[in-house]
């Protein structure tokens, strides 16, 4: 008992400058928003600081605006995530075999990941620029257009160049993660389904994607999870437009926030959106524990 | 089955050389625009290769002394990024490295919802802190701070770094612990002596993911940095970027520079990278 005390108080004295600085920047922030959702703060307003009730997630959620950034940001994430899952898939296929130049491939299949969002985001404006823009004249040239097109003054294509942008970013941590687990797998059971005749595509879904799928799901969940929490690469590329056209949650929340300055609303947004998270992060460590479990 | 094999072997060198195309291209594009001449830039179709090397915007990023210039503006900001990165990558790997002990190691009450709750952090969408936080730091003369930022940043890559360094302690023998107490180390002992050399693949992993989020980071520095004190690399080419015009040439320059450092880290340190993303997931 003496000795349990001591690891208590021990455990405490080390990990005191984490929690110090975690629970020091993250719970005063945390509460207060809270409140906020629960109060009106809007700056105009004459009653300011007086408690609203509900009336803030009503009037959000009663809101077309919440329900389409809500659409356009589910959107995102499952296009973009989707892509990223199965492009990665047939990389890390790739990367797996031995063939000339594999480890060159492997080497520099990281460096779009590398690439900071902002300098992403800022390339690929440049690629779709309606004037100068290479993928212009790429698409002239190979004549799937007949002219020039501003490409990111149309809502639904803008919104799908910002998934195309994000999923070269990122496909690379889906791939890396699915070779991870390609490496661990057991050679001897492919060679004995090579041996009783099993072919490629065979082999593929009876063997390899059932022994990929925990991996599958994680990061599935991992890139739901930061998808919707897409902020940067917008801002970046279309600033929300055209027309509305790319405002996603996080985009709308910022306005309400730091340009509208509606404190109640970014609130009330914040704290939907944490429920969002915090119901996928918890399926998240259901994954991960089950997939633990399983490997051990 | 032969022929089959042929077939596939095609289709595998043609999405090989693809992959290897869409990996660099872009990127490659962004060094080639950052290098060409002003006309080069406005040339409809774009030049490929540029007509001459133009390094006058990164020799004016390195050398430009004008306040005004976007360029010293890039040079500053850089110089920003690294001393944020660098700082809280320090700082989060002493502090969540003597966490992470405790929570894979010791018992403690509150250790399961504790560990939970740095995870929510983590996860966390940070406009959910941003607005509080930014009264409070207006009061406190905190914006436009670089020490601001670390600490800022600090507050989601230590439960990151608790996060993964608990699975690499938890994954050490205990009897490498049992040996250490027998010799008589106490347990401050056991930690550095026993703990330390042997989770160094481990800190080094997390370190580079740590450096490279900071690096990465730009919704809190664009909240919370205005001018060249503290701004980060990111929010200054977000900016000049919403310029009216926009010179693609300095932000392809600027760009290039801002992508060395994470591309350079990545080239080199591959193999702890995936080992640190793979252990306990990632989210950059």
């Amino acid at each position: 008992m003496q000795r349990r005390n001591s690891e208590g108080a021990f455990a405490l004295a080390i990990s005191s400058p984490a929690l110090l600085i975690v629970f020091g920047v993250v719970l005063f922030p945390l509460a207060t928003t809270l409140a906020y959702s629960f109060m009106n703060m809007e700056l105009i307003s004459a009653d300011r600081g007086s408690f609203a009730g509900l009336r803030n997630y009503a009037e959000v959620l009663g809101s077309e605006a919440f329900w389409a950034a809500l659409g356009r940001t589910a959107w995102f994430t499952a296009a973009s995530t989707l892509l990223e899952t199965v492009l990665g898939l047939f990389i890390a296929l790739l990367l797996n075999e031995t063939f000339f130049g594999v480890r060159f491939l492997r080497t520099i299949v990281l460096i779009p990941w590398a690439i900071p969002t902002i300098v992403n985001g800022s390339l690929w404006k440049w690629i779709y620029n309606g004037e100068y823009g290479v993928m212009n004249a790429i698409m002239l040239k190979l004549g799937l257009i007949a002219e020039y097109r501003s490409w990111l003054s149309d809502p639904f294509a803008a919104m799908n160049l910002v998934v195309i942008a994000d999923a070269w970013k990122m496909t690379p941590l889906a791939a890396i993660f699915f070779l991870a687990a390609l490496q661990s797998v057991n050679k001897a059971t492919y060679e004995a389904a090579v041996v009783d005749g099993a072919g490629a595509t065979r082999r593929f879904f009876s063997l390899t994607l059932p022994y990929l799928a925990p991996t599958i799901l994680i990061v599935l969940l991992m890139r739901t999870v930061e998808k919707f929490k897409a902020f940067d690469i917008f801002y970046m590329i279309t600033k929300g437009g055209p027309a509305n056209g790319t405002k996603v949650l996080m985009y709308e929340t910022y306005l309400s926030a730091f340009t509208n300055l509606q404190y109640s609303k970014a609130a009330t947004y914040s704290y939907l959106f944490v429920i969002i998270i915090a119901g996928l992060t918890a399926l998240y460590v259901r994954a991960l524990d089950k997939s633990e479990a399983g490997n051990g | 089955m032969v022929e089959k094999n042929r077939a596939l072997d095609a289709a595998k060198f043609v999405f090989a050389i693809a992959v290897a195309v869409g990996v660099l291209a872009p990127f490659a594009w962004m060094f080639v625009t950052s290098v060409g001449s002003a006309r080069d830039l406005a040339a409809a179709p774009p030049r490929l290769a540029p007509s001459e090397w133009n390094l006058d915007r990164y020799r004016a990023i390195f050398t430009s002394a004008s306040k005004t210039d976007v360029a010293y503006a890039f040079r500053v900001a850089m110089g920003n990024s690294l001393v944020v990165a660098g700082a809280v990558t320090l700082a989060a790997l002493v502090a969540g490295g003597l966490a992470a002990y405790s929570f894979a190691r010791l018992e403690f009450r509150g250790r399961r919802p504790l560990l939970l709750f740095m995870l929510f952090t983590y996860m966390a969408p940070p406009v959910v802190f941003v607005i509080p936080l930014y009264a409070l730091f207006e009061k406190l003369g905190w914006l436009n701070s670089r020490a601001a930022l670390v600490l800022l940043y600090s507050s989601f890559v230590i439960p990151f770094i608790v996060w993964v360094m608990r699975g690499f302690f938890a994954s050490i023998s205990r009897s490498y612990e049992d040996a250490a107490a027998m010799d008589g180390c106490t347990r401050l002992q056991a930690l550095w002596h026993v703990f330390l050399p042997m989770a160094r693949p481990g800190f080094v992993a997390t370190g580079i993911l740590a450096f490279l989020m900071s690096w990465d980071e730009f919704f809190m520095a664009l909240v919370f940095t205005s001018n060249l004190k503290a701004k980060t690399i990111s929010v200054a080419i977000a900016e000049f970027n919403g310029k009216f015009s926009i010179d693609y040439g300095m932000i392809s320059a600027g760009g290039v520079l801002a992508s060395l450092p994470p591309v350079i880290i990545a080239l080199a340190f591959q193999k702890y990278i995936v080992m640190g993303m793979t252990s306990g997931g990632v989210k950059e």
